[in-house]
């Protein structure tokens, strides 16, 4: 019945919905950032644990669509591990890969996240996708404030 | 029901043809905003063909034919919402500049600091930011009246609000992201009886409910027009004529004024007083053309058909598992907002999208009323005249559907 929706909706997606990975309060974050999408009320707080230029853990809490719930829930499992310039350049690969401005994006270069390239098709949900990473982004910066999609 | 015309009015709105991802377009935004008829779309192409210049100005043969056109739709807002006089009609953008409009005039003339304004805890956030701005620039206080889990206004606690401190009451008559309508007859009298006047914020009443303004007795009372079958970037401010006269204009400018010299300007009278510059003037022989279209079908009709919907839908709604009605007032006008179980209400109205189906989902500029439920956003079905039985069968169906695809 919702075959058109099958790029958008992937088992994946359903499943990151179902089961979020890294759905955790953390007590000893070093970093800890709220993001807040006003137009449709999505909130999370995002934690991370740094070791120097590291992120070693990563969690996060909140509610929002199975979009942005599986796009939070990716992005704890791929950052971590990573150094804050490799989170950032994923960061740019991923806006980059959502909001379709460049046709050559190495799909590769993502991973599991290529199963969210296909909100570029749909700009009243691309948001959904990016709450996650903007909020990251922030906490990157050291940014303490909420950020907003606004 | 079986005397309602619904193959003739869909037929009149071309819109409802249309394909949406390849589905026939199933439209339950309306209280979002309504689709336009025929009549509508027709009236405002012959404007700009056979009757546009400017109004009020010139003594040519087709200001006079648009000034004339202008002043009939004006005429035909006071019949359709039965005001005692025309000059009591004032056209601006819709029920937020009207609600701007009284809070920027009205209440910066009568209402000063430790003074209070009621509102109530259901009210669209063009029904509480302008009267936050007034109280910021005042140091006015702004109560709000409590609803009950229903989403119900609790009168006594709103009776109980009332004292001598309050100037202005402004409630929702109908509200957007419930569908409950207030009981405005109670509520006028027990303001009247302390003098306090009251606001009625029309906006979603009015497509649904007949409105008469001196049997309700309201001091004010606001809409749009594209929640009417009319054009959107058009509404109504209706106000008492004595009310209206005593009240400093809005805007400065052409049209809103009698003499202008470098000392001193005097204002012109009712209404165009509250009307400066140039005015949607097509738009608002488009909205004098939308209040024909549904007078011709009767305010009376439309609403018993729209209460057999609504009545359809909500048992049909009420027998899928999961789905949680957000709204059960007993007095509820064609509203069905809901949330489901597990799958946000953004993923319903995506799912529904695929199917053809429009509605909305989100906060509905209602975002206290989503924090009293604990729910960041519902989805809402709004019905209109031209939606039917078989369109909510196919709501109730994508519904069922996507909650087996979620799992």
């Amino acid at each position: 019945m919702f075959e058109d929706l099958r790029e958008l909706y992937q088992e994946v997606i359903f499943d990151h919905n179902r089961n979020p990975r890294n759905f955790r309060v953390m007590d000893d974050a070093d970093r800890k950032v709220e993001g807040f999408n006003p137009l449709c009320g999505d909130r999370l707080t995002l934690y991370l644990k740094m070791d120097g230029e590291k992120i070693i853990d990563a969690s996060f809490q909140g509610s929002g669509c199975a979009i942005s719930t599986a796009s939070v829930s990716l992005m704890t499992e791929i950052v971590k591990g990573k150094t804050e310039t490799e989170a950032d350049a994923l960061f740019k690969t991923f806006h980059e890969m959502t909001t379709g401005k460049d046709e050559q994006i190495n799909l590769e270069a993502v991973g599991k996240l290529a199963v969210l390239a296909g909100v570029r098709e749909y700009p009243a949900r691309v948001k959904c996708a990016t709450l996650a990473w903007h909020t990251l982004d922030a906490a990157l910066k050291n940014q303490h404030e909420s950020i907003s999609t606004e | 029901m079986t005397t309602f015309p619904i193959d003739k009015i869909r037929a009149d709105f071309p819109i409802l043809a249309e394909k949406i991802r390849n589905k026939p377009l199933v439209y339950l935004d309306n209280g979002a905003s309504c689709q336009k008829p025929n009549a509508v779309i027709d009236s405002i192409s012959h404007v700009y063909r056979h009757e546009y210049a400017n109004i009020h100005r010139g003594v040519h043969t087709l200001s006079v034919r648009a000034t004339d056109k202008f002043e009939a739709a004006r005429e035909k807002v006071r019949g359709f919402i039965n005001a005692a006089n025309a000059n009591e009609i004032i056209f601006v953008r819709g029920a937020t500049e009207a609600i701007n409009l009284i809070a920027q005039t009205y209440g910066k003339a009568n209402i000063k600091a430790g003074d209070e304004i009621v509102i109530t805890a259901m009210e669209h956030h063009s029904n509480i930011v302008p009267w936050q701005m007034l109280c910021e620039q005042t140091g006015a206080v702004l109560k709000v009246a409590p609803m009950n889990v229903k989403g119900e206004l609790i009168y006594d606690d709103f009776v109980a609000l009332l004292n001598n401190k309050t100037r202005l009451v402004a409630v929702t008559h109908m509200s957007n992201a419930l569908g409950t309508i207030n009981p405005v007859e109670r509520i006028i009298a027990a303001a009247h009886a302390r003098n306090i006047p009251v606001m009625l914020d029309g906006a979603q009443a009015i497509p649904h409910l007949a409105v008469d303004v001196q049997a309700l007795d309201c001091d004010f009372y606001v809409f749009s027009g594209h929640k009417l079958y009319g054009p959107s970037g058009i509404g109504v401010m209706y106000g008492k004529q004595t009310l209206l006269e005593a009240m400093p204009p809005y805007q400065g400018g052409g049209d809103m004024i009698k003499t202008v010299s470098f000392e001193k300007s005097t204002y012109a009278g009712l209404p165009h007083k509250f009307e400066a510059g140039t005015p949607s003037i097509a738009d608002v022989i488009g909205l004098g053309a939308a209040i024909d279209y549904i007078n011709e079908i009767g305010m009376a009709n439309i609403a018993s058909y729209e209460a057999e919907l609504l009545s359809y839908a909500t048992e049909q709604a009420k027998q899928i598992k999961g789905l949680r009605i957000i709204g059960e007032a007993q007095d509820k006008g064609a509203i069905l907002s809901f949330v489901l179980d597990k799958i946000h209400p953004h993923d319903i109205g995506t799912m529904l999208d695929s199917l053809g189906i429009a509605i909305r989902a989100g906060h509905h500029c209602a975002m206290p009323v989503m924090d009293f439920y604990g729910v960041p956003a519902t989805a809402r079905a709004s019905f209109a005249m031209y939606n039917t039985r078989q369109e909510i069968d196919v709501l109730m169906q994508g519904i069922t559907s996507l909650i087996e695809v979620f799992g």
